[in-house]
């Protein structure tokens, strides 16, 4: 009967342990609902017929009014129904509202447009939260920008992730499974795109995952590897049940395929690889680097050193990431060695050097120069905050004349994504986790 | 079958010593635009807000268009979310809001009062001239390149947005003057211009609903424009009261907009019921089953109203104490609410009903009323709004009661006293056609959106996950149907304008006082001074009797 209810509803498939019991409730609700409304209209045009008018009006009878009783009694019956319903769907509230005691906590931020978990050993993921099934887990949401909404509907919960405050939400997953998060409340041009992921692990294997993390979730965990056509539902062999989602990982997706420039190709691989994930364009400092005026600058090293950012350079930070990394950043960049074509870091590169110019910053200094030490390029720690700007502004960049695009590089292909998809986690080591601070003054990483 | 009235009830003779109607009694542009006649400037009120229900029906399309597929249809994602934010500020601030107030509501209400104008003429012209100016402020934001904040503005994303907020917002706040002058003139009117012997128990309850209405326009608008003035500051300025990064608190605007915001939702649907507390008893020919249940309902839902708004922030962050507080109040909202359609379908019974257009939109009403208002009470309901919340089953609520039921009491509005209004009758037979064209249109656009909210497909999505795609396209094709049945039905009201069969001072044979008028009315409405001292829904009486007591 829940099964046959839940279908019919399109309701998707109960996967948190409040989730049934919410159900029970919108059956009932929703059922009521169709009910009366068919009721009183079937009701309505029954008199309709019955007492249509039949050539030319009497007067009116004055005491033909249906028995007060009858109203009363169904008004009284209304009021104790939605009376019942508030007080069940109140203690259901309170009950998702409340976490239990011994809840794992996890940490959640949220910015334009993604979602950030932290784990109290000091672990990070990106748009994937494991979670042990059978257990509860407690997020704690903040937002580093505007509100966003964290809605898990497999779950039945949803919560706004404000920023400035902290909210609490709490789940436990049933089974082993994925499940889609999506942003609910509008957060700005890519609101729609901003989702992520639950995957729910046995205990075993959360475990495995919490030891093996600090590397690769993929190589600590092979059987995760799903693949398979979009909107697949059906347990894919040796994987997880639950939806394969192909969502676009930016709206230069939806731009036409006719040939593009380097530049616009270089800043849709620079979406579908996830760089924009930890890279702006837009001089606002981020996880990583800012590309905005970052060709041609001096670049401060972790070590001490200073380096030119040219191609050499710029190349090998793509595929070597750690080799010589950007003073002020976190070490925390995977390389893209062997995942990324020759045609796309070209394209990358390009779009890097398109951007040199920024409005409101001293242009860098022409490549081939002499490096000189001087303020931290863009997107160092602890400069002003930067308002986002909308992808659009990409456009307005000014990008050398297009160039017509060699057939072999191609377009990524449409939906799934080049191996490996993006979406798995950039997992971050070693350090501690702070939770993260609500207002978008610099850096996110400590 | 409109024919039976007419057998008994002969309409007053137009006989040549009756007055030039409004329409007739002057001519020219200036005698328009410089009029202080409340049936001209509610006619002005007419054409705008039809224009503006037609800019915002065709952003509603363009939106439905773009939802056909997952992704890239016909626009890009800044433009579809600038686009649904115009669609909603269109949508509710210059059509839903204004419309039956200003265009029914400043014809009729006088003439039901046995007033010969409104209390203010001169204010209600400037009301006019006031809602051109924040309509040209607000289009002229549009073309300015629009806001994409959605048309509830919540920062700090409002702050932070680079589109062009402040036009939008400045329009909004002179609309919202024009709303308040609105008002003003209504209550005065109802208080000081009812006719002699007219006591407060016997107002029509089309006044009723209007006078609540303006009391929650007079009480929330103010609000409204002082949350909209705030994020203005903070979006220009960088005050920074909602924002976060310099200590506001995002949290705050949020109370202080649905403070507003959810009495206009009863600003948009009080009048909707009095246009059908008009039309129920006119076509069932006897007296509604209990006035002062319509009535004190009316006033009820004016009253409880501002005390639900907090049912929109059940997933904010508020406290769960504050949340069962707000729920319950809103039950009592569906309560009143579920009293009036009792009584309305009680009306029915025993009646003498006469099937028409206006009564066949009734129906829609009833329906779609009852199933919007039901879901509402659903999304009450803490527990199952925390699923629902922000997904696209509270758009198909909200737009089963804005259209279903607003929309289509405004349709009602428009064939019911559209033969009072311009003196023709329209095509029965199209009329009752498009109505069940738009109903079907309706519930083929909006049904499909209470399950996509089930499956849990979020509100203001531009890309969506492939599974939901199914269920877009039968609501985008739903849409098209609407829109179509839309054009018919002002196809064929525009055609009776000049080619209508000229009506009769009381088509319908309703007791209702603005019957006793000549259709169109004269510009001072009735002749002398009307003794108006008995019930409009009088139905004891026959037409001639009507009009003796009326001295008419």
């Amino acid at each position: 009967m829940n099964q046959l209810l839940r279908t019919v509803l399109f309701l998707p498939p109960q996967a948190s342990t409040v989730a049934q019991g919410i159900d029970f409730l919108h059956y009932s609700v929703i059922l009521t609902t169709m009910f009366g409304a068919t009721a009183i209209t079937v009701v309505g045009l029954m008199f309709l017929i019955r007492y249509r008018a039949r050539g030319p009006f009497r007067r009116e009878d004055p005491d033909a009014n249906p028995p007060l009783w009858a109203e009363v009694g169904v008004v009284g019956g209304l009021l104790s129904l939605f009376c019942l319903w508030w007080v069940i769907g109140f203690m259901q509230y309170v009950k998702i509202q409340v976490p239990p005691e011994d809840a794992l906590p996890v940490y959640v931020t949220a910015k334009q447009w993604m979602w950030k978990f932290a784990y109290p050993d000091g672990e990070h993921t990106i748009s994937t939260l494991y979670v042990p099934s059978g257990k509860a887990v407690r997020l704690m949401l903040t937002s580093r920008d505007v509100i966003h909404s964290f809605y898990v509907p497999d779950f039945r919960i949803k919560q706004d992730a404000v920023p400035g405050r902290y909210t609490t939400a709490w789940f436990e997953v049933k089974e082993p499974g994925v499940h889609l998060v999506m942003c609910a409340e509008y957060c700005g041009t890519n609101h729609s795109l901003m989702r992520a992921q639950v995957v729910a692990l046995a205990p075993e294997d959360y475990a495995r995952w919490l030891a093996g993390a600090r590397r690769d979730a993929e190589t600590s965990l092979p059987h995760l590897v799903t693949g398979g056509p979009p909107g697949e539902t059906t347990p894919v062999p040796g994987g997880l049940p639950g939806p394969i989602e192909d969502t676009p990982l930016s709206v230069e997706e939806f731009a036409p395929a006719t040939p593009l420039s380097m530049v616009r190709l270089g800043t849709q691989v620079a979406g579908d690889l996830g760089c924009l994930r930890c890279h702006t364009l837009d001089g606002s400092p981020h996880i990583g680097p800012t590309w905005a005026g970052l060709y041609g600058a001096a670049v401060p090293l972790a070590t001490g050193e200073t380096v030119l950012a040219d191609e050499a350079y710029l190349t090998e930070s793509m595929m070597d990431p750690l080799a010589r990394l950007h003073a002020g950043f976190p070490a925390v960049m995977p390389s893209y060695h062997g995942l990324i074509s020759p045609g796309q870091t070209a394209a990358i590169l390009e779009l890097i050097k398109s951007i040199r110019e920024v409005p409101g910053r001293a242009p860098a200094p022409v490549a081939g120069l002499a490096p000189t030490l001087g303020p931290p390029p863009a997107g160092a720690i602890g400069q002003e905050p930067v308002r986002p700007l909308p992808v659009e502004t990409l456009q307005r960049v000014p990008a050398p004349p297009d160039q017509p695009l060699p057939a072999e590089q191609g377009l990524p292909p449409p939906g799934r994504l080049p191996n490996p998809p993006p979406r798995l986690p950039i997992v971050v080591g070693g350090t501690p986790v702070v939770p993260p601070a609500p207002a978008s003054t610099g850096g996110s990483s400590p | 079958m409109t024919a039976a009235p007419t057998e008994t009830a002969p309409p007053l003779p137009d006989g040549p010593e009756s007055e030039p109607s409004y329409l007739a009694v002057e001519s020219g542009l200036w005698s328009w635009l410089n009029t202080r006649d409340h049936k001209r400037i509610a006619l002005m009120f007419y054409v705008t807000v039809l224009g503006t229900f037609l800019l915002g029906g065709t952003f509603a399309l363009a939106l439905r268009t773009e939802l056909l597929t997952p992704r890239r249809t016909i626009m890009d994602a800044m433009t579809y979310n600038r686009m649904f934010t115009l669609h909603g500020v269109t949508m509710v601030w210059l059509f839903l809001i204004p419309s039956i107030p200003t265009v029914f509501g400043n014809f009729i209400l006088p003439i039901q009062l046995g007033a010969k104008d409104l209390a203010f003429p001169k204010l209600n012209l400037v009301s006019f001239y006031m809602f051109l100016l924040g309509l040209a402020t607000t289009v002229g934001g549009m073309l300015a390149g629009g806001t994409d904040t959605g048309w509830t503005f919540y920062p700090p994303y409002s702050d932070l947005t680079p589109t062009r907020l402040v036009p939008v917002l400045l329009g909004i706040f002179i609309l919202g003057i024009s709303t308040i002058l609105t008002g003003v003139n209504f209550v005065a009117t109802t208080h000081m211009l009812r006719a002699r012997g007219m006591r407060w128990s016997q107002i029509p309850l089309f006044v009723w609903t209007i006078y609540g209405t303006s009391i929650i326009m007079l009480l929330a608008t103010p609000v409204l424009g002082m949350s909209l003035l705030l994020v203005g500051l903070d979006h220009g300025l960088g005050l920074g009261i909602f924002d976060p990064a310099v200590g506001g608190d995002p949290v705050l605007f949020e109370h202080i907009f649905w403070f507003y915001s959810h009495p206009a939702v009863y600003i948009m649907i009080l009048p909707a019921m009095g246009v059908i507390s008009e039309v129920v008893p006119t076509f069932a020919h006897r007296r509604p089953a209990s006035y002062t249940a319509i009535a004190a309902s009316t006033l009820g839902i004016a009253f409880v109203g501002f005390f639900t708004w907090g049912h929109h922030m059940f997933v904010a962050g508020i406290s769960t104490y504050d949340a069962g507080v707000f729920g319950i109040l809103s039950m009592f909202v569906a309560i009143f609410s579920a009293i009036k359609v009792f009584t309305w379908t009680a009306t029915l019974y025993k009646g003498q009903i006469v099937f028409s257009t206006p009564l066949l939109y009734f129906f829609a009403f009833l329906f779609l009323f009852v199933f919007g208002g039901m879901t509402g009470v659903a999304v009450a309901t803490q527990s199952l709004d925390v699923h629902w919340h922000d997904t696209y089953f509270v758009v198909a609520h909200f737009h089963f009661i804005m259209v279903g039921g607003s929309v289509t009491a405004f349709l009602a509005a428009a064939h019911y006293w559209f033969p009072k209004m311009f003196g023709r009758m329209y095509s029965e037979r199209v009329g009752l056609l498009s109505a069940s064209a738009v109903f079907l249109g309706f519930v083929l656009t909006f049904l499909p959106q209470f399950l996509l909210g089930n499956m849990g497909m979020p509100r203001r999505y531009y890309s969506y996950p492939a599974q939901f795609q199914w269920l877009h396209v039968l609501s985008t094709g739903g849409a098209y149907l609407l829109a179509g049945a839309l054009l018919l039905t002002f196809t064929n009201l525009a055609l009776a304008l000049k080619w209508g069969e000229k009506a009769p001072a009381n088509p319908w044979g309703s007791r209702s006082f603005e019957w006793l008028t000549p259709s169109p009315p004269p510009k001072h409405n009735f002749r002398g001074a009307p003794n108006l001292d008995y019930s409009p829904y009088d139905y004891t009486m026959t037409d001639e009797e009507a009009h003796a007591r009326a001295g008419q």
